[in-house]
């Protein structure tokens, strides 16, 4: 595995994307270092479903570069893990749970190969971590939105990347698996992965994330989340749209304590 | 059995039989993954599309070969699909509209080539027109020959390439970031769409084969969950189509077989819908049914607890049907009742009351506070 610990994770520079005349990202840059867990932010439209699918190649970039660990993503591939939006296949396709997450090995295996013993057990481990070893042989549409996440998220484990982009995995999801997703998060960072993960609820940002990048079209801000993450770059980024409501931080269970630096969000208003 | 000596000696209704059976095979393979892909208009539109490649081969070659005639077909068929592909990733046309363009377009095309060969050489010569319906009983041995050599690869290349077709058809995406080749395996997955229609052409015809793509993979999804079992049933409700399509149409005179074909798959998905064990339709209106059963019969019991309740010794306070009508406001009291009684939750007195048992009393209490009941 080429993970050079002296380049970035991700690298994006000068990124454009434009469905027909319309530009949806514009001249976009960033630095993920590897190892940590950064949150795009942005209103609808601003374009962060499709950055990951820009930096994943799915989406052809008008303009722009892409490097993973210091290399082209098209050499680099095997080092990348995706989560798909949940809404993004037909969970009436006739298969199972354990047959979904085995399907992340299909790259690796290469052609006229079978899955066999060894993706069977991975994708049993995998489904362990997301606690969804009991639904291995349910059908898919009987899981609920939750655990379909689930899912998605032990079919990218399986893929061993070095390197995760989540697309929106705590949309409307039950406490649960929220719970379990942040728990996954910490534990891929803590084996040195990076992940960017395309959130929405900024109540949650500053514990869950390192670092954040905000999003509207253009690049606002990116950087830790004490950097980018203030009431000026959100203003910025959402327009007017974002009442501040500052108010005494909660303690935070994992950082054990108040930070003032980070300020408290409330709601978007509509 | 005179219909199973007939099967295997007479010659006809073996290679009618023998040709129907493996056209559905092929197709209902096939089909499966065009309707999971929700490109079952594709099928439709291709076959239209094979008319004016089936007219130009003879046009061009003179020749009514089965092989020249399926290449022409195989190659306007192809056309379309491509075409399709390209106008839907091209243009702001979505894929319905895409594919009812050209589907008219093509096969227009080959009515009019078709009057013109007609007019210069004659229908009966020319003998084009069985592609419109189909002509079972024009089959010989030497089509199904080439049915059988075609089949088989079709379904060999879907074996090779399962696991790729499958990830392709769920979650293209995943397929793309893991590095497949998605767009040939598209174009691959599509050409063998393409073979499977053109092999049941001669015996279907153009105007009915899309039958053939969709309706064995809509009757197969009925009774099972998994992609390896949904792929051989909805080929062998095709072959069983086929086979007794071409049966029944061999004993009634004048009884066009493709058509019969069409019915007969028809027939079985309809059945299918209706009556698979968990997702028909029949299944699904005696799960409500117990469901609002179910409902009634907790409903009885929690009013006849509420009313218990409000005497010292629940389980020794009988009432009238009449009053627990009144409270219920709905019918269905009495079975609810006696639905309960089965249960040993309710007893009937003598006086024709009713009283809670003291598992009654229990559940009832769990009914009505379901947060602190024990």
């Amino acid at each position: 595995m080429n993970t050079d610990s002296r380049h970035p994770a991700v690298e994006v520079t000068d990124l454009t994307v434009a469905y027909r005349e319309n530009p949806v990202l514009w001249d976009v840059d960033l630095t993920v270092p590897a190892g940590r867990l950064m949150a795009i932010l942005g209103p609808n439209g601003a374009g962060k479903t499709t950055l990951i699918k820009a930096i994943l190649g799915l989406v052809r970039p008008t303009a722009g570069r892409v490097l993973i660990h210091g290399d082209s993503y098209r050499r680099q591939r095997h080092l990348v893990g995706y989560v798909p939006q949940r809404g993004s296949v037909d969970w009436d396709f006739p298969t199972t749970v354990l047959d979904v997450v085995v399907m992340g090995r299909y790259g690796r295996l290469g052609w006229l190969r079978r899955p066999g013993r060894a993706e069977n057990d991975a994708a049993l481990e995998a489904l362990e971590m997301v606690g969804m070893t009991d639904y291995r042989d349910r059908q898919i549409s009987q899981l609920s939105g939750g655990q379909q996440q689930r899912v998605f998220l032990a079919r990218a484990l399986i893929q061993e990347a070095s390197v995760y982009l989540m697309d929106e995995p705590f949309q409307g999801v039950d406490a649960r698996t929220e719970r379990a997703i942040v728990d996954l998060l910490r534990e891929l960072r803590s084996r040195g992965r990076t992940v960017i993960v395309v959130h929405h609820d900024l109540q949650t940002v500053a514990e869950y994330f390192d670092m954040v990048t905000l999003l509207n079209v253009r690049r606002i801000a990116s950087g830790t989340v004490d950097e980018a993450f203030t009431d000026e770059n959100l203003r910025l980024a959402y327009g007017g749209r974002v009442e501040f409501l500052h108010r005494k931080t909660p303690a935070d269970p994992y950082t054990g304590g108040d930070d003032p630096a980070i300020p408290s969000f409330g709601r978007i208003r509509p | 059995m005179n219909l199973l000596h007939d099967l295997v000696f007479d010659y006809t209704l073996r290679t009618v039989g023998l040709g129907s059976a493996a056209l559905g095979l092929v197709s209902g393979a096939l089909g499966t993954f065009a309707v999971l892909r929700r490109q079952s208009l594709l099928g439709d539109a291709v076959s239209h599309a094979a008319l004016p490649g089936i007219v130009l081969a003879f046009l061009l070659t003179g020749s009514k070969a089965p092989l020249v005639l399926v290449l022409g077909a195989a190659l306007a068929g192809w056309c379309a699909a491509l075409l399709v592909m390209l106008v839907v990733r091209t243009t702001r046309i979505k894929m319905d509209t895409a594919l009812g363009l050209l589907l008219s377009t093509f096969f227009g095309l080959g009515l009019v080539l078709l009057s013109v060969v007609q007019r210069s050489a004659g229908a009966g010569q020319a003998g084009l027109d069985r592609f419109l319906f189909g002509q079972a009983a024009a089959l010989v041995g030497e089509d199904l020959v080439t049915m059988a050599i075609l089949g088989t690869m079709v379904l060999t290349a879907l074996l090779v390439f399962w696991k790729e077709f499958k990830l392709l058809s769920f979650d293209p995406d995943l397929a793309a970031v893991l590095g497949l080749p998605v767009r040939g395996l598209d174009i691959l997955l599509t050409s063998l769409l393409v073979v499977a229609i053109v092999i049941g052409l001669q015996t279907v015809g153009v105007v009915l084969m899309s039958a053939m793509i969709v309706a064995p993979a809509a009757a197969a999804r009925q009774w099972t969950d998994r992609l390896d079992r949904m792929v051989p049933l909805a080929g062998l409700f095709g072959a069983l189509a086929g086979l007794s399509g071409a049966v029944i149409s061999s004993m009634v005179p004048h009884l066009p077989t493709g058509p019969t074909i069409v019915l007969v798959i028809t027939t079985i998905t309809v059945f299918s819908l209706l009556a698979a064990p968990r997702r028909g339709l029949l299944a699904e209106q005696l799960r409500l049914r117990r469901q609002r059963r179910h409902l009634a019969s907790d409903t009885v019991l929690a009013d006849l607890y509420r009313l218990a309740a409000q005497h010292s010794e629940p389980a020794a306070a009988p009432h009238a049907v009449n009053v627990l009508r009144t409270m219920a406001a709905g019918t269905g009291v009495r079975r609810a009742l006696n639905q309960l009684a089965q249960q040993n939750l309710v007893r009937s007195e003598a006086d024709g009351q009713w009283v809670l048992t003291e598992a009654g009393v229990v559940r009832g209490r769990q009914l009505v506070q379901p947060k602190d009941g024990s």
